[in-house]
């Protein structure tokens, strides 16, 4: 009870203590009064009666101490006083104040912002229910390691295994709902019965499908996602079994997902319709358009599900040999799939940003050590004067706090601006495909590493200038501060070694955003096959309900490129039933008539083109002819191969005039090898050109089609009009995808992924030069400020002012040097751990080492003079004189 | 057992209270006379001793303050004590006592061997 109430009354004392003071002088003041009255009334004299009062009173400076120590909290005074004293320091001199506080701000909050991204990504476990025991289940082929699954395959697999508690399969479809205004094409998925029980996730309103609701027949019904919900249905609870029309069925609303729940491999879906397998790709077994999750049953390790599932895949192989021959199984984590891509890449921009906290902060330290150099006299002074060396530490801890919590606050507010930055270098694609960064922000992780971050910064600053002063001369030495002239050893061996360190990194970094952005470059020059501009693409699709047969498809297409043509300022316009440029896929297996089959799958893309795709496209025929008019769906079947398949199928003979078809040569897949196209690119910009066979679109019609436009004028200004020209014709089609060609090459994934990670290096870069360059400055500058004393001699004995220069370049020259040599080394080795995400440049291209080292030196040089000259420009007198 | 200075802490609190509550209010200069003179002189108190403890006492709420005039017309801080000051003190007289009781009983055994 008295304990609290004292305690009270001291927090209060903090805050009075002026008041105090000088209550207490006044109350001493009386007391030493009256006791000289008594003394006097004993017969003293006056000035005995005063000095024996003085001496019966005691110390009154100690007394005042004492009654100031107990009337408020001494510890907290002290720090008051430290803090003061710090801020104080730190206004006297705002330059380096500032200097400091910016470095450490960036440093911060660069790694703040990366963190956050690590975080969210791969630190914060998946939404699922024990997501470490969740697999990622496909088929395997020679030219996919992770190909799809298909219906009948994943059927007996799901039967015959005995390492998954559950085994379910997804397929990201693309749906057109019907609304008042026409179709829509909104992204989709199919999804097998157990889906999301699998996942361990359940809907927040209405409910999950029942198992075998997916089997062909049974009612039609959707789960929709959160987003949906609140977008098409305003969040209204009467959602549930409410009906919505998607490609021209009825489906009726069974549950609404959990806002939180994710599914990156499905993107931003809507709707999560059940299997239904019915018609088409599902009924046939060689058909793959599945891909597989399943939970591990306990106890069962990874490696074993692999084998099982192989097992059970090689039996199916010997059961149906004409549409299961090679194909094998892969068995994964999930968390390995969704973010194998992603990890290293972060993991590369967190040892990025790791390394430039690490410059900031040997930077600052090093400063602060040059700072301390030129407080020896004052810290040996308050030593002589009775300060404990806790106090003496106290008072470093407290400037390096500061620092530290100025510079992650404001850390903080950079993170923030960061994370808005970096999540722009990313697609709305992308982002779509990457939920987990939903909760992206400077959320409690963010705040705890920057927490930890902060403490070592802070032991770094208090005790680099600590250890820097302990190893010092002694007491005399440091009061007389006669060593001027010999700089300190120790400032001498570590400050200049971290410099070089620092210059090394920047090189480091130069380096590597030098060869991501070359790398970039080439990307996107590289040899496509077909001339990308002056492209206006638009993706149609023709509702099956209005376009059932391959008649009507087929009259579509002529119609619509009829119109087109008619356009002004159009050169030719074709159609494809996929985009090149975009990804290899839609296969199809083919054999050569007239040769032995051993039943081995012939891998080749497989596309429906118009006659006027190929010259639209600005491709090339090499042998034979292209497509034209003639060709249609009563002429004879013809087919053009591209060259790659050409010569791996057709070594050294005339492919013009053979003729393939299907795996079993049916009637109806029989064409005639027309011509040879030159390769180009189906693939992203840095894949491979695979085997390819071109149809006449008329011949192998599709719902799906790519308009492909060669307009003379803007292309850009063209797609509107296209647009308007497919809904005049019919109102029922829907567009999607409406871009033009340089826009789909610059916004595509590769191209996406080179140039967010050369901007990123390159940023680093920049701030890792600025950091190294500014540490250079204060190396030599302090060495400057250092020799004064020595180069007004020189001076003062006739050396020019350009040998002075000589002097202090030459200095910071040798330190450059030893920093670009170490740096170039490392920067090999970073370069050859990169080696994967470089295209089209080698490791260790000299070009760009050689601008890197250029550059380095140029912005050297600039940071050398600037001291140099004031070192040139230095008064010998003054020198001499000063002290 | 502290060293002196403790010792000296704690039984000085309990006599400024003692005088206090005899005296009525007092000065700081005046409490500390009195002691000495009631210690029979073997007590010397100063500055540095008295004024921390009569701090303590008054932020402990014992005893409170009050400028005043002292007997020859000087400004003077006139303590007095409290309710709690006087409960305090009942106190530790009581726990003085029998301390001193149990004490007394080790350090004179003969009484209860007989």
């Amino acid at each position: 009870m008295k304990w609290i109430r004292s305690s009270a009354s001291r927090f209060m004392g903090l805050l009075r203590n002026e008041q105090h003071d000088r209550d207490f002088a006044e109350e001493a003041q009386a007391h030493l009064q009256m006791q000289i009255d008594e003394n006097l009334r004993r017969g003293m004299s006056p000035e005995e009666a005063r000095r024996q009062a003085l001496i019966r009173s005691g110390g009154i400076d100690q007394a005042r101490e004492t009654y100031r120590d107990r009337a408020s909290i001494p510890f907290v005074e002290a720090l008051q006083q430290d803090l003061r004293f710090a801020l104080r320091q730190l206004r006297k001199n705002p330059g380096f104040a500032l200097g400091v506080i910016l470095v450490l701000t960036i440093g911060f909050g660069i790694s703040q912002a990366i963190f956050a991204f690590v975080d969210a990504a791969l630190i914060k476990p998946l939404p699922y229910e024990k997501p470490d025991r969740l697999a990622f289940v496909t088929e395997s082929i020679a030219l996919f390691p992770r190909a799809n699954l298909s219906y009948a395959d994943y059927l007996d697999w799901k039967s015959s295994n005995r390492s998954f508690q559950s085994l379910d399969v997804w397929d990201r479809t693309g749906l057109l709902i019907s609304t008042p205004k026409g179709s829509e094409p909104v992204p989709g998925t199919r999804i097998s019965s157990g889906f999301l029980r699998t996942l361990g996730v359940s809907p927040i309103l209405g409910r999950d499908f029942y198992p075998g609701e997916d089997k062909p027949g049974a009612p039609k019904a959707t789960l929709i996602s959160y987003s949906a919900w609140q977008h098409r249905f305003a969040g209204d609870p009467g959602v549930i079994n409410q009906s919505v029309v998607l490609n021209d069925a009825s489906y009726s609303i069974i549950g609404v997902l959990p806002k939180t729940f994710q599914f990156a491999p499905a993107g931003g879906s809507e709707f999560w319709i059940s299997l239904q397998p019915e018609r088409g790709c599902d009924t046939r077994r060689s058909c793959h358009s599945l891909l597989g999750i399943a939970r591990l049953k306990d106890g069962v390790a990874l490696s074993a599900a692999q084998e099982d599932v192989k097992s059970i895949a090689s039996r199916l192989e010997q059961q149906y040999p004409d549409s299961n021959r090679g194909q094998g199984a892969a068995v994964a984590l999930l968390s390995e799939f969704i973010f194998g891509d992603i990890r290293p890449v972060l993991l590369l921009l967190l040892g990025g940003s790791a390394l430039l906290l690490i410059i900031a902060c040997v930077n600052v330290s090093a400063l602060l050590m040059v700072r301390s150099e030129n407080r020896r006299r004052e810290i040996a002074v308050r030593g002589a004067l009775g300060a404990s060396r806790g106090r003496l530490v106290r008072q470093f801890v407290t400037e390096a706090v500061t620092l530290v919590l100025v510079g992650e606050l404001l850390g903080l507010l950079v993170a923030e601006i960061g994370i808005r930055s970096l999540r722009s270098l990313l697609s709305e694609d992308m982002l779509a495909s990457m939920p987990y960064l939903q909760g992206l922000g400077v959320n409690l992780h963010v705040v705890a590493f920057a927490v930890l971050t902060a403490l070592c910064a802070a032991l770094l600053f208090a005790f680099a200038p600590i250890l820097n002063l302990s190893f010092s001369r002694d007491l005399r030495d440091n009061l007389a501060q006669a060593a001027h002239t010999n700089s300190g050893g120790l400032w001498r061996k570590l400050g200049t070694k971290l410099v070089v360190v620092e210059l090394a990194v920047a090189v480091v970094l130069l380096a590597g955003g030098g060869l991501l952005a070359k790398s970039f470059y080439r990307l996107l020059h590289v040899d496509l096959g077909l001339q990308p501009d002056h492209l206006a693409t638009v993706g149609v699709i023709m509702p099956e309900k209005e376009f059932p047969t391959e008649a009507d498809q087929s009259t579509l297409q002529k119609r619509l490129l009829e119109r087109i043509v008619a356009l002004p300022g159009i050169e030719s316009a074709g159609l494809t039933t996929r985009m090149p440029v975009t990804s290899n896929g839609n296969t199809t297996w083919f054999r050569v008539v007239g040769r032995p089959y051993d039943g081995k799958h012939n891998e080749a893309n497989e596309r429906s083109v118009s006659a006027g795709f190929l010259k639209t496209i600005k491709a090339t025929i090499v042998r034979g002819r292209g497509f034209t008019e003639a060709d249609t769906a009563t002429s004879p079947h013809v087919v053009l191969i591209n060259e790659t398949l050409a010569r791996q199928y057709f070594p050294g003979e005339n492919p013009i005039g053979q003729t393939i078809g299907d795996t079993e040569l049916s009637q109806k897949s029989l064409a005639q090898i027309v011509g040879i196209v030159q390769d180009f690119k189906e693939g992203s910009l840095d894949s491979e050109v695979w085997p390819a066979i071109y149809s006449p679109y008329e011949q192998s019609p599709d719902n799906y089609v790519y308009l492909v436009v060669r307009t003379s004028q803007s292309e850009k200004a063209l797609l509107p009009t296209l647009v308007r020209v497919v809904h005049d014709l019919n109102p029922t089609l829907a567009t999607f995808q409406v871009q033009t060609m340089s826009d789909l090459i610059t916004e595509s994934p590769t191209a996406y992924m080179h140039r967010s990670s050369a901007s990123l290096v390159a940023g680093f870069a920049g701030v890792a030069l600025l950091l190294g360059v500014f540490g250079l400055y204060s190396v030599v500058a302090y060495s400057v400020s250092q020799r004064t004393r020595e180069i007004g001699v020189r001076m003062a004995l006739g050396a020019q002012p350009a040998s002075v220069y000589q002097l202090i370049l030459k200095e910071a020259g040798s330190l450059t040097g030893t920093g670009i040599v170490m740096g170039i080394l490392f920067a090999i080795f970073a370069a050859a751990s990169i080696r994967k995400l470089l295209f089209g440049v080698s490791y260790w291209d000299i070009s760009t080492m050689a601008a890197v080292v250029v550059v380095l030196s140029a912005a050297s040089l600039l940071a050398s003079y600037i001291p140099a000259r004031r070192a040139a420009s230095v008064n010998p007198v003054e020198a001499l004189r000063s002290e | 057992m502290g060293d002196k200075a403790e010792v000296l802490q704690g039984t000085l609190a309990l006599m400024i209270l003692k005088t206090l509550e005899s005296m009525g209010a007092q000065h700081g200069y005046g409490i500390a006379r009195r002691i000495e003179q009631i210690s029979g002189n073997m007590l010397l108190l100063n500055y540095g001793t008295l004024y921390p403890c009569l701090l303590k006492l008054e932020q402990e709420g014992a005893i409170t303050s009050e400028w005043g005039i002292s007997d020859n017309n000087r400004r003077a801080k006139y303590y007095k004590l409290t309710r709690t000051g006087r409960k305090q003190l009942e106190k530790e007289v009581r726990d003085w006592e029998q301390t001193t009781a149990i004490l007394g009983r080790f350090l004179s055994p003969g009484k209860e061997q007989a």
